[in-house]
């Protein structure tokens, strides 16, 4: 255990080089899910707050009524 | 390629894709860890700083990846005007400049025990600078402007612009004398290094390739929720 946590005496650029990239990759993926709620929560009051108007354009998991042509990857 | 452009439909599949890709990422990184710092042996002129490979090579691949990715939409944009290209690039964009920051990095921190010094000015070092500033410039740029639609075509020109640098990157190791190694995986004749050290490798790589794939779903479900928000905003406006 001690000779894996000191890498053969690089310890501080191994490791710093895995910390780094958790720090990136978790900072990014925290960013981008708490800034996607935010964006939903104010699109879902707006969405209530406003009366039902024609002419919308569609924009959301409407499925639309083409099944045959569709295949999952 | 047209029909996924409908927004729906892209959001359809974007979903089903969302939890396989999560999936796929999180196994990749148990594995492509527990092979690259446990299980792999260190470089026999190298030491255990080889170890850093696992996380560079895998950034400056993504970091390529992304912004060619980027260019090409940024071209869908401004020939076809695809809302959906426009929203890939600006959700894409954060993501390559944390795997650029992260080869840049990563590159310090393994040039400084091995080649004596954190940085130089060569080639290589210097065209993955200059993508860094692309990817900044990009994302200042876009939102530099009161409309939208402006600052996206302002951004998807500076993307194509750039492009230009990706095959520089790609080649400035053989065009130039620098202190950076030739490619050792993609090349003429198949991959020079070692079983051992290549599995950890491309486990990572399929593991950051995976987790970009995740997360630019959500992003450009956040980007289209956005869109939505300012135009209803627009709407009450008027």
């Amino acid at each position: 255990m001690d000779g894996f946590l000191s890498m053969g005496g690089y310890a501080a650029y191994v490791w710093s080089s895995y910390g780094a990239a958790a720090l990136v990759l978790v900072g990014l993926l925290v960013l981008s899910l708490t800034g996607l709620r935010r964006v939903e929560r104010t699109l879902a009051t707006l969405e209530a707050a406003k009366p039902r108007r024609k002419r919308e354009p569609k924009v959301g998991p409407v499925p639309t009524a083409s099944p045959a042509t569709e295949t999952a990857p | 390629m047209h029909r996924f452009a409908n927004p729906a439909r892209f959001l359809k599949i974007a979903n089903a894709v969302l939890p396989w890709a999560a999936g796929l990422s999180a196994v990749c990184f148990v594995a492509g860890l527990y092979l690259g710092l446990v299980a792999s042996p260190p470089d026999y002129q190298q030491g255990d700083t080889v170890r850093i490979m696992y996380i560079h090579v895998p950034a400056a691949w993504m970091s390529m990846f992304t912004y060619s990715t980027m260019a090409v939409a940024a071209a869908a944009a401004l020939v076809w005007k695809h809302p959906l290209a426009e929203v890939y690039a600006k959700a894409a964009a954060p993501l390559g400049a944390g795997f650029t920051a992260l080869c840049l990095l990563t590159g310090s921190l393994w040039g400084a025990p091995m080649w004596g010094t954190w940085w130089v000015w060569d080639a290589r070092l210097t065209s993955v600078l200059v993508l860094f500033f692309l990817y900044l410039g990009y994302m200042a740029l876009v939102d530099a402007f009161d409309d939208p639609a402006r600052g996206n075509k302002a951004g998807n020109i500076l993307l194509l612009v750039g492009a230009v640098n990706v095959p520089i990157i790609k080649f400035s190791v053989e065009w130039w004398n620098t202190l950076h190694q030739p490619a050792s995986v993609f090349r003429l004749g198949g991959p020079t290094i070692a079983a051992s050290m290549l599995w950890p490798l491309l486990l990572m790589a399929v593991a950051f390739q995976s987790y970009f794939f995740a997360v630019v779903i959500l992003r450009i479900r956040a980007g289209l929720a956005a869109r939505r928000v300012q135009t209803l905003r627009l709407g009450q406006a008027g």
